[in-house]
């Protein structure tokens, strides 16, 4: 059992998402940062799918009643155990009565931590991963408040601590270069605007959240409009409104939406995007389809060896 | 990965039949490699997996699954039968827009209820339906100023089309009353009621009604007529 001493300003718990729902207007959720979510699980025996927790800019404090194994990832954050400074991106093993403090990302925006066995929570339509605005999944739909506890799943896994490899830390650079495939309405936007879209700086704007990361920087600028019949939005679609600003579509996306959409960010850089602090600015670079499907094969690769490989679920 | 499959560029049930069939038939096929579909207006947005299937195959594929997609490939569509209350306290819109239409608010109600309208797709927030089906002599454009909240389960008219809000939200339509019924609901075992493709009418409920059906729905001791 984990009790809840602070929750953070928006901790909620994940796992890999709930696949299948969009035609009903249900978003996936799940980590915007996939790759730190899934090594935090490794680093304690869990399956890469097991609930954890995702914290925004600022993580809980926490005490745990059970002789358990937590991990860390995603932004930097000071993370102390009963005071003492403890690693990130490692397997912590923990006593009853130990209190946890995740501190403030300096570095990068979402957190994860993982705890052995995983929060054992009912899975609502598949999944364990909390929808805000729906009120669905996690804790009853809603982020951690003080006092909560959440018990966790039996661990099976192995119980060996790790530290990952310092090569494996992703650095979280200062204006991150993300991957895009043009379209689907790119041809609505003028020379100039896709120009200035392949070539400025976005800043992150702080009304970001787990639907869409809000940007500003050069206009976009369209050619003939910005409304389009309403259809589906995917992960990563860049929505432009009238103000020329693009908008990536994220993890609890709407499912449609009718403004135009002037590229996809790969999923592969989703988590990149996901830990661009407000004020921090981003650069997009356009790959063809081809281009995009070998860098997909690329992470998806590297996830599967980073921290050692998976554990069978 | 995802891409998007236009089958045309208008909002129309021809067009849109087109799109529920093509899904249809995807799943009919259990086309390997495609993830998830989102059926909307005019197009078919199809997650797929690249290490199962390659662009240019998939893109083969639902071209000649395209070709056969028509009515004729449909299943029987559902007729949902939703309760509605047009009192002005739940249709705050109900008067001036028979006022712009220029007919009673009775007449208004007589032929937003006469009508049958198609779910064209469930989208934007969890179990919203788009729908066709709004007489000609009743549409109107939307609303100048959209509405910060609209309360969920409000009835909006919008142009030719009528949407029923699901979650409390902002709006733009012409709110003409509002159903007990939840079109979402988090707690339930299928949270959505309505799909893509479905059939819907509205029955007019005075407040009596309203209220004791909510009520009814608050301990989920209601299902709606579905047949």
């Amino acid at each position: 059992m984990i009790r809840v001493l602070d929750p953070g300003p928006q901790t909620t718990i994940q796992d890999l998402g709930r696949a299948g729902h969009l035609r009903e207007g249900i978003p996936p959720s799940g980590p915007v940062d996939v790759r730190a979510f899934v090594i935090a699980n490794r680093l304690v025996g869990n399956p890469d799918g097991a609930a954890g927790l995702e914290c925004t800019v600022m993580g809980p404090r926490f005490t745990v009643e059970q002789v358990c194994a937590i991990a860390v990832t995603g932004g930097e954050a000071a993370v102390t155990v009963n005071e003492a400074t403890a690693p990130q991106w490692a397997t912590l093993v923990l006593k009853p009565g130990d209190t946890v403090r995740v501190g403030s990302a300096r570095h990068g925006v979402r957190l994860y931590v993982a705890l052995s066995g995983g929060i054992d929570v009912p899975r609502v339509l598949g999944s364990r991963a909390t929808y805000l605005r729906g009120r669905l999944g996690g804790l009853d739909g809603r982020a951690l408040r003080r006092g909560d506890t959440l018990r966790l799943a039996p661990h099976t896994g192995p119980r060996r601590p790790r530290r990952l490899a310092a090569a494996e830390i992703p650095v979280l650079e200062a204006e991150p270069e993300i991957r895009v495939v043009l379209g689907p309405q790119a041809e609505r936007f003028t020379e100039d605007g896709l120009h200035a879209f392949l070539s400025s700086p976005y800043a992150m704007l702080p009304q970001s959240d787990r639907m869409g990361a809000r940007l500003h920087g050069a206009r976009v600028a369209h050619a003939k409009g910005h409304d389009i019949i309403s259809d589906g939005i995917a992960l990563g679609s860049v929505q432009v409104p009238g103000d020329g600003q693009p908008i990536v579509l994220l993890v609890d996306r709407q499912s449609t939406g009718g403004y135009t959409k002037v590229a996809t960010v790969g999923s592969f850089d989703i988590g990149r995007v996901g830990q661009v602090k407000p004020g921090q600015r981003l650069r997009f670079r356009a790959v063809d389809v081809a281009e995009a499907h070998r860098l997909r094969s690329e992470f998806e690769r590297s996830l599967a060896q980073a921290a050692g490989g998976g554990v069978s679920r | 990965m995802a891409l998007c499959v236009e089958l045309g560029d208008e909002i129309s049930v021809e067009v849109n039949t087109r799109v529920r069939a093509l899904e249809y038939l995807i799943q009919q096929k259990a086309l390997t490699g495609v993830a998830e579909t989102v059926p909307t207006f005019r197009s078919l947005l199809v997650y797929y997996d690249p290490a199962q299937i390659g662009y240019d195959a998939l893109c083969a594929a639902l071209g000649a699954l395209a070709e056969r997609a028509d009515t004729a490939v449909l299943p029987p569509a559902r007729l949902v039968e939703l309760p509605c209350c047009y009192d002005p306290e739940m249709g705050p819109d109900l008067v001036a827009a028979a006022e712009r239409l220029q007919m009673t608010p009775d007449e208004l109600v007589r032929a937003h209820s006469g009508a049958e309208y198609l779910v064209y797709f469930v989208g934007f927030t969890p179990g919203l339906p788009y729908m066709a089906g709004v007489p000609e002599r009743i549409q109107l454009p939307r609303l100048t100023t959209p509405r910060v909240k609209v309360p969920p389960g409000s009835a909006g008219l919008g142009g030719a089309q009528f949407c029923i809000y699901s979650v409390e939200s902002p709006g733009g339509y012409w709110l003409l009353g509002r159903t007990p019924v939840r079109l979402y609901d988090p707690e339930a075992a299928e949270p959505t009621l309505l799909r893509a493709g479905d059939r819907v009418r509205m029955r007019p409920i005075d407040r009596a009604e309203f209220d004791s059906i909510a009520a009814s729905v608050a301990q989920r001791a209601y299902a709606p007529v579905i047949a």
